[in-house]
């Protein structure tokens, strides 16, 4: 499994034709995906391989219904892309029709270089993971995994012997012989996994496989998962989440919906250091979007580029060329924040409006006196010299670079 | 403190509250509770058990006022008995087992493969179980009868003689008994199928298997509580079916309703009627017991199956 600190960044995605429209998504390629992670890239698509899943012009419609919109995206062998977005973003939809549950309405999906536009679900050969897992009640553990491979007359003696060792990678080797509802929440999605594994799968589909648990399974499970997909370093997945934190700990790139329509699609840490809109930096990591002015022109990443906020001037990462006077969002995540007296060099004023206790940090809530109105989210480790609410405070940039991305990209 | 002090003792009440119980007072009440057993009493008694006991008891009186068990062995020893019994099982088990193939079929189309007018016929079937069963043979009669449409159009085409000849076979009882009771198979099954989830049929699918591995793997299993629910109710049914057998008029086609109604009305013969109405109430509790065992042990209540 690729989750850590660093993430390697995949050579899926090859390179398309620039939009430079602003409401156009932001889709790294390959080259330079690799360049913003810096990281060694996993086994993508080559020339001759071509990637697990590739997805082109993908759209479902339901009479006057859009579920999904001219989608594209190609995974390699070996990736893992989560697909994130709220609720009706049609993630699930894309991983529908790649699984052939529905039919699209336009659009190809090819799995390994096969057309399977048409094709029924039987004879797609993936293996798919879903929120309530599916598991067939009358069957014992054995039976639900063995569903597959007896579907595919796999030979018994190579049956059993693959079941045991689908059961053996979930952690549930000792449950063979039990039913389902004898079975826990976490120990049902284990089996489902094992179920979807033991038919050997190039290409594993998971729709919100966590959503169904508590938190401290749902933890527990992520690190199965992990540790999973390290064991699978030939299985692409697909990750169907409205978690940012499993797409964070699972993906190597994630594909960012909204409104049946790819928002944007980047290497995990490079989309979540430097996101390239408004959307994007709010919904993965719930950053404060702080309204500021461009001072001068500048280029895409420009070393040099300045934005002023109220009355302060403060150094940006443009994710794209601006323009001087032209307004835009400074990124600016509430962790990287700080609170100071009111009045302190630097610092944004704002008035103290809420807090709230995290157990490991405290989420104070400020109103910015200039722009005004806007709220701003701050997270810190004590309460120690924070003013009383209703109190003035100065709000501290973070050192770097906030990334500066353009405006109206969130609605 | 002050205020406390002045505060006046209310007044002893000299009368205790109406609602204190009161010694005995149960009892009474539970007498009177008792009484409202009363009326469904009198009514199953007055209008099901006594005329019943009345059957059983003339079953036991010959025509000559003779008490014993002659009746009974006169009627059981005849060929028409044995043959009623035989035709009115056959016609049971041979219907009900349509019912519940015809069922499951229309039930997955219903259910899983989506069609424009689903939903409307998925309410005829409910419409059918309003309608009187003597209905359905009559509209075979106007179907399939001798001068019915089939054979008149048959004959335009020039055909001849009637093509379709079956309406008086014991084929065409058993053909309108599963056309009619084919619905009480298909609601439990359409209650069942609406809570199995599709995530379920779909991942199986995904697995490899196709639509017949998913209808008899997975589909079928998850039916057979609604299946044996409403078979039992079909086999409970048809076993008592008179309407359908009086209309067609099957040729040679005997059923225990019909020789009850035979020796009953036409040849009059009450206690002979008694005894074979008393082997059909027989029959029928055996079965309902039977339905009720399949259903408490097959959890059927949950296929929404009202008992």
């Amino acid at each position: 499994m690729n989750a850590g600190a660093t993430k390697p960044a995949s050579a899926a995605a090859p390179p398309r034709p620039a939009a430079s429209v602003e409401d156009a998504p932001h889709i790294a390629g390959a080259a330079e995906t690799a360049a913003g992670t810096g990281a060694g890239v996993p086994a993508g698509p080559t020339p001759t391989t071509p990637p697990a899943i590739d997805i082109t012009g993908l759209t479902v419609r339901y009479g006057q219904v859009t579920a999904l919109e001219a989608f594209d995206l190609q995974v390699a062998r070996g990736e893992t892309v989560a697909l994130l977005g709220p609720s009706g973003s049609g993630k699930s939809t894309v991983l529908k029709a790649v699984a052939g549950f529905l039919r699209p309405t336009a659009g190809r999906v090819r799995l390994t270089g096969r057309d399977v536009t048409h094709e029924a679900p039987n004879k797609r050969g993936i293996g798919v993971v879903v929120q309530n897992y599916a598991l067939f009640p009358h069957m014992r553990v054995a039976d639900n995994v063995a569903f597959g491979l007896r579907a595919r007359r796999v030979p018994r003696a190579e049956t059993a012997r693959r079941v045991a060792e689908a059961l053996e990678m979930v952690g549930m080797a000792g449950y063979a012989r039990r039913y389902p509802r004898e079975l826990s929440g976490g120990q049902q999605q284990r089996v489902a996994i094992a179920r979807a594994l033991a038919i050997r799968p190039p290409v594993l589909l998971l729709d919100e496989p966590l959503s169904a648990l508590d938190a401290a399974l749902r933890a527990d499970l992520l690190g199965e998962l992990q540790r999973l997909r390290a064991d699978l370093p030939d299985v692409a997945i697909m990750y169907v989440t409205h978690d940012q934190t499993e797409a964070l700990a699972l993906a190597d790139r994630i594909a960012v919906m909204r409104d049946a329509r790819l928002v944007d699609l980047d290497a995990t840490d490079r989309l979540y250091r430097r996101p390239p809109s408004e959307f994007t930096a709010a919904f993965l990591g719930a950053a404060n979007l702080i309204p500021a002015q461009v001072v001068r022109d500048c280029a895409d990443g420009a070393g040099d580029a300045q934005a002023r906020v109220g009355a302060l001037t403060v150094p940006a990462d443009p994710a794209r060329a601006f323009r001087a006077g032209e307004t835009a969002m400074l990124v600016a995540r509430p962790h990287t924040l700080g609170i100071e007296a009111a009045g302190a060099d630097g610092t944004l004023p704002a008035t103290l409006t809420g807090s709230q206790w995290r157990g490991a940090t405290y989420r104070l809530t400020c109103l910015l006196d200039e722009p005004s109105g806007v709220e701003v989210r701050c997270d810190v480790a004590t309460m120690d010299g924070v003013p009383a609410l209703g109190q003035p405070v100065g709000i501290r940039l973070p050192a770097d670079p906030c990334v500066l991305v353009p405006t109206g990209t969130q609605r | 403190m002050t205020a406390t002090a002045t505060v006046a003792a209310p007044a002893p009440n000299p009368d205790p509250p109406s609602t204190a119980p009161k010694p005995g007072r149960p009892h009474a009440q539970k007498f009177v509770n008792s009484l409202w057993i009363l009326p469904p009493l009198l009514l199953v008694g007055g209008f099901f058990l006594y005329p019943l006991a009345l059957v059983v008891k003339q079953s036991f009186i010959a025509k000559d006022g003779t008490v014993g068990l002659g009746v009974w062995r006169e009627t059981v020893d005849s060929p028409q008995f044995t043959d009623a019994l035989w035709h009115t099982v056959k016609i049971a088990v041979l219907s009900t087992a349509g019912c519940l193939v015809l069922g499951f079929f229309l039930a997955v189309v219903l259910a899983f493969v989506p069609f424009p007018g689903a939903r409307l016929v998925s309410r005829l079937v409910d419409t059918i179980l309003a309608f009187p069963s003597f209905l359905i043979a009559l509209a075979f009669t106007f179907l399939y009868g001798t001068a019915g449409v089939v054979n008149a159009m048959a004959d335009e085409l020039g055909a001849g003689q009637p093509l379709v000849g079956f309406l008086y076979s014991p084929w065409c009882v058993i053909f309108a008994e599963v056309t009619f009771y084919t619905p009480f198979v298909m609601r439990p099954l359409l209650a069942a199928f609406a809570l199995v989830p599709r995530d379920r049929l779909q991942v199986a699918a995904s697995l490899g298997a196709g639509p017949w591995r998913v209808v008899t793997r997975i589909l079928l299993p998850e039916a057979v509580p609604a299946l044996a629910a409403g078979g039992s109710l079909t086999l409970l049914l048809t076993l008592n079916e008179f309407g359908i057998v009086l209309f067609i008029g099957a040729k040679d086609v005997t059923t225990l309703p019909m020789l009850v109604h035979a020796k009953g009305a036409v040849t009059f013969d009450y206690p002979g009627a008694c005894v074979v109405a008393v082997v059909e109430v027989a029959l029928s509790l055996a079965l309902y017991g039977l339905y009720r065992f399949v259903f408490s042990r097959t959890g059927a209540a949950r296929a929404g199956v009202v008992a």
